[in-house]
């Protein structure tokens, strides 16, 4: 097999959606790459990497009944995908505090700035409606170095209410 | 004495989830085997320990050497045969790689400060107390003589606003 597809899934979640949209696609001989699912604001969401020897349109046809059926939206994309090209990261940057307009446009021009190149971000609103909590952790490797983020991080204006923490990722292996 | 560098097994090799036995003889082979291991290890890119069964001799020997990391509290060059562990206290969480397990790093929480009763290559009994990255590397090849790997204890990616015990606060 050599193509590779992104195939993006967007709905109301319910038990049992990966399941089923796996099977579809085993069923009809493709085979599944790297992914990545969480719920969003109570969305199901889904990025997957599927490898298929055939057209996009191949695709959208082993998709549609198993998507409809579940209500999904769904996007396809023919991508460039390699596996086992894992980069590192080298650096975590975690950000909680008060949820506020503009805290990701300040904190990652700030660090982009200084020679962050993102690997993952994941971030979260917890608390209440009253008082929202935002939490953001961001993984990436330090392409000028981590000195050149601490003090980037310095000039960074996000009020007293929001604390950023820099750490440094120093992979054990053994 | 010569050294060779041994083949690594690589998961799912089923042979990385068998549990080692103690050694029980201290003599000439045992040498020979440590030299290799630490000739493994060394082989490998930026690897800072390296377990016997991890090459396929299913005994309790770890060597451990973390003294390459720069400003990092160590022992230098460790040998551990028979270890176990007679205290321990704090919790941290960090990045583990493995050379069992190419191509993947995850993050494992592990005790800060362990108190280590081992042998060395010799015989002699000795205990160590040591902290932060050298005894995360003494834990996660110990695990490997009871079968485990560090998939067997990873800790979720997202939500992971673990407290670490070396921040810098802005």
């Amino acid at each position: 097999m050599k193509n590779w597809f992104m195939l993006t899934l967007v709905g109301k979640d319910q038990a049992g959606i990966v399941a089923k949209i796996s099977a579809a696609l085993y069923q009809e001989n493709c085979n599944l790459g790297e992914a990545s699912m969480t719920r969003l604001g109570g969305n199901f969401t889904i990025m997957l990497m599927v490898q298929f020897d055939g057209l996009t349109e191949t695709l959208d046809r082993i998709l549609k009944p198993v998507s409809d059926s579940l209500d999904l939206r769904y996007h396809v994309d023919s991508i460039d995908g390699e596996l086992h090209h894992h980069r590192e990261p080298d650096v975590r940057i975690s950000v909680h505090g008060a949820d506020k307009a503009g805290i990701v446009a300040e904190v990652t021009r700030v660090l982009a700035g200084a020679g962050l190149d993102i690997l993952n971000l994941e971030s979260d609103v917890a608390g209440t409606n009253e008082n929202p909590l935002y939490v953001m952790n961001i993984e990436g490797v330090a392409v000028n170095g981590i000195p050149a983020l601490n003090e980037a991080l310095k000039t960074l204006d996000c009020g007293e209410d929001v604390e950023v923490h820099l750490s440094e990722i120093d992979i054990l292996r053994g | 004495m010569s050294m060779a560098v041994l083949e690594i097994l690589v998961y799912p090799d089923q042979r990385l989830k068998q549990k080692s036995q103690p050694v029980a003889v201290f003599d000439e082979s045992l040498l020979q085997f440590v030299a290799d291991l630490e000739e493994t290890m060394r082989a490998g890119p930026g690897g800072v320990g390296i377990a016997a069964p991890q090459v396929g001799r299913f005994e309790r020997i770890i060597l451990v050497d973390v003294s390459c990391k720069p400003k990092i509290k160590n022992h230098g060059r460790l040998v551990m045969i028979n270890p176990e562990i007679s205290e321990q206290e704090g919790n941290v969480v960090g990045r583990e790689g493995c050379m069992s397990v190419p191509d993947f790093t995850g993050n494992v929480a592990r005790w800060d400060r362990i108190r280590v009763k081992s042998f060395d290559e010799f015989g002699s009994a000795r205990t160590h107390t040591m902290e932060g990255y050298e005894a995360r590397a003494v834990q996660h090849e110990m695990d490997h003589l009871d079968g485990l790997l560090f998939l067997d204890r990873l800790v979720s990616r997202r939500g992971s606003l673990f407290p670490r015990k070396v921040y810098k606060k802005n």
